[in-house]
């Protein structure tokens, strides 16, 4: 009899390929309500969309992640791994997503930015994070002398768990009676977060360079080590820079600054391997998962330098509460940890360029059209920025309206660089869910 | 020092760290800047409405409308604006029929917010470190 090769890895990418899709309807439709102020505005609103597309995205990049990790393990464990846990882990998740939707629909907020949902629904995820933890802890303790990617991999699962429940320390009116602490804790999990699935996304792409050149070396170099000291370093106390205006205590505001400059080892590092990478990708350049294991290089690198500039106190004063803090966190969510959910997609997916000439050049298209896509999508938002940068310091300011309808061909521009990502991520997660049931039969172990 | 030894040592510093931003509202209160009881169930009349996702406050929230942390305060807005706002919507913005006991506690909210500095980016001063402060 035949089995289905249905992992929960793969359980979990199924999974969040289509919020993926949903989070960029939402994203679209949110866009039209830049443009046309009345769109929807009576039934969903701005005020529906916008949780329902930012919700959307952030649960493909952890459901993504889930998934990264599961399907790596079982490849370098050499062990089918599906028990009811994982299914546990799994339907919880489902349960929360049905929930969170729900709430958003039946516009029943109450929670923060990012995670506006009614709070009971963070139950059900930090149940399944929990089970997920265990699960995990199960599996690698049987592995000796760790490389790399399995401490990201832990420590991204630990600090994702203890920053989500920091998250709603704010239940407690002990944290709200004081606004600017609450303030402070509310961004310190914030940065944390994206930290905790950074980890995790970056310490699969560890495993896919070790899986692609056939070897265990770059998960177990010094420097490799030497660079995830540094990201937990920055995870635990960086965040300070997202809080410069927050009349806050003066130490944790040093503390990010400072721990933010050492983001310039990690600048230079890419500087310093640039040649190296370069002469990789002529050696795998068809190949699917390299390919975007690269752009996400290439956007990680586009996206620190921003990142750096940013975090300086005097430039942040110029840069902070416009557009151009939209371009990082759209750059990096999409610029980095899509590609390497795309990658390891490919990878565990198998998608093989010889089964179809049409599928590889369609796929190899979409590829390219999303990469101009997102580079137009940046910049847009970035143009947008600088002129709400101006208009935030100009001593004679007009109406905040009125600047907004001076962005116009900037929101245009990336409502269509938008339709642009739509497309393109519709066509790559189409293939790959082919991909999926084309193979459906293969079990993927080493 | 071994990778485990590193990992706990930061880990330590990391939970000292978190304690003491925890303690926080425990030092301000002797300094009696703790919010009014309406203006702390203000943060959760903020949310439930989801004014964050248009919204900003010192600079954080969403992008559609314009940053709130001062808006009591200016003479050209104020508390007389928001209630209309709130009525009335405008642009983007519906209307909200919000309970009257909902609107003064987001008042409350809205005018410790306001008290507790600014956000204006042109009344901060840029330092030799980098670092910006208040005017």
């Amino acid at each position: 009899m035949k089995r289905t090769n249905l992992s929960i890895g793969k359980l979990f990418l199924l999974t969040a390929l289509v919020m993926l899709l949903l989070g960029l309807i939402f994203g679209v439709l949110s866009t039209i309500s830049y443009l046309v102020p009345d769109f929807l505005k009576d039934t969903l609103g701005f005020t529906t969309l916008r949780p329902l597309h930012v919700s959307s995205a952030v649960f493909w990049i952890i459901l993504g992640a889930t998934g990264c990790v599961y399907c790596c393990l079982q490849f370098y464990t050499d062990k089918e791994l599906s028990n009811f846990a994982d299914l546990t882990q799994w339907v919880l998740w489902i349960i929360a997503l049905a929930g969170i939707f729900n709430s958003y629909f039946t516009k029943s907020f109450g929670g923060r930015e990012y995670w506006e949902f009614n709070p009971i629904w963070a139950l059900p995820i930090t149940i399944a994070w929990i089970i997920f933890l265990v699960n995990f802890v199960k599996i690698s303790k049987k592995i000796k002398d760790w490389p790399v990617y399995i401490w990201m991999w832990l420590t991204g699962i630990i600090f994702f768990l203890f920053t989500f429940i920091e998250n709603y320390l704010w239940i407690f009116s002990y944290f709200r009676e004081h606004f600017v602490t609450d303030m402070t804790i509310q961004w310190k999990v914030n940065g944390s977060l994206v930290g905790s699935w950074n980890q995790i996304l970056y310490g699969t792409a560890f495993f896919l360079m070790d899986k692609f050149e056939n070897n265990k070396h770059v998960g177990r170099s010094k420097l490799a080590f030497g660079m995830f000291f540094l990201g937990l370093f920055n995870l635990m106390f960086n965040w300070g820079h997202h809080i410069y205006t927050l009349p806050t205590e003066q130490y944790i505001r040093y503390v990010g600054y400072i721990v933010s400059m050492t983001e310039w080892i990690f600048f230079v590092r890419i500087l310093y391997t640039w040649k190296q990478t370069v002469s990789d990708v002529q050696k795998h350049y068809h190949y699917f998962p390299y390919r975007f294991i690269i752009a996400a290089d290439i956007w990680v690198f586009i996206n620190m330098g921003q990142a750096i500039l940013m975090s300086i106190p005097a430039i942040n004063l110029y840069t902070h509460g416009t557009h151009i803090t939209v371009s990082h966190a759209m750059g990096t969510t999409i610029g980095i940890n899509s590609m390497i959910i795309f990658a390891a997609c490919f990878e565990f997916f198998d998608f093989k360029r010889e089964t179809s000439k049409i599928v590889t050049n369609l796929s190899t298209l979409s590829f390219w059209f999303l990469q101009f896509s997102l580079l137009i999508f940046w910049l847009s938002l970035i143009m947008a920025g600088i002129k709400k940068s101006i208009w935030q310091m100009s001593e004679n300011q007009s109406s905040y309206s009125k600047m907004m309808v001076s962005l116009t061909p900037y929101f245009t521009t990336f409502f269509v660089a938008g339709l642009g990502l739509l497309i393109s991520f519709t066509i790559l997660a189409i293939v790959l869910i082919k991909t999926y049931w084309k193979n459906r039969f293969i079990i993927h172990l080493k | 020092m071994k990778p485990i030894h590193l990992f706990f040592s930061l880990c330590f510093l990391f939970l000292i760290y978190t304690l003491s931003i925890y303690l926080t509202p425990l030092t301000v209160a002797k300094m009696s800047t703790i919010d009014s009881e309406k203006a702390v169930s203000g943060r959760i009349v903020w949310q439930k409405y989801n004014c964050q996702s248009c919204h900003q406050l010192y600079g954080l929230g969403g992008y559609l409308g314009p940053d709130l942390t001062n808006v009591v305060s200016n003479p050209k807005k104020g508390e007389r604006m928001i209630k209309q706002i709130l009525k009335y919507g405008v642009k983007q913005m519906p209307c909200y029929n919000m309970p009257n006991d909902d609107y003064k506690c987001l008042i409350e909210f809205l005018k410790s917010v306001d008290a507790s500095g600014l956000a204006d980016p042109r009344k901060y001063t840029i330092s030799k470190t980098g670092m910006i402060n208040q005017k």
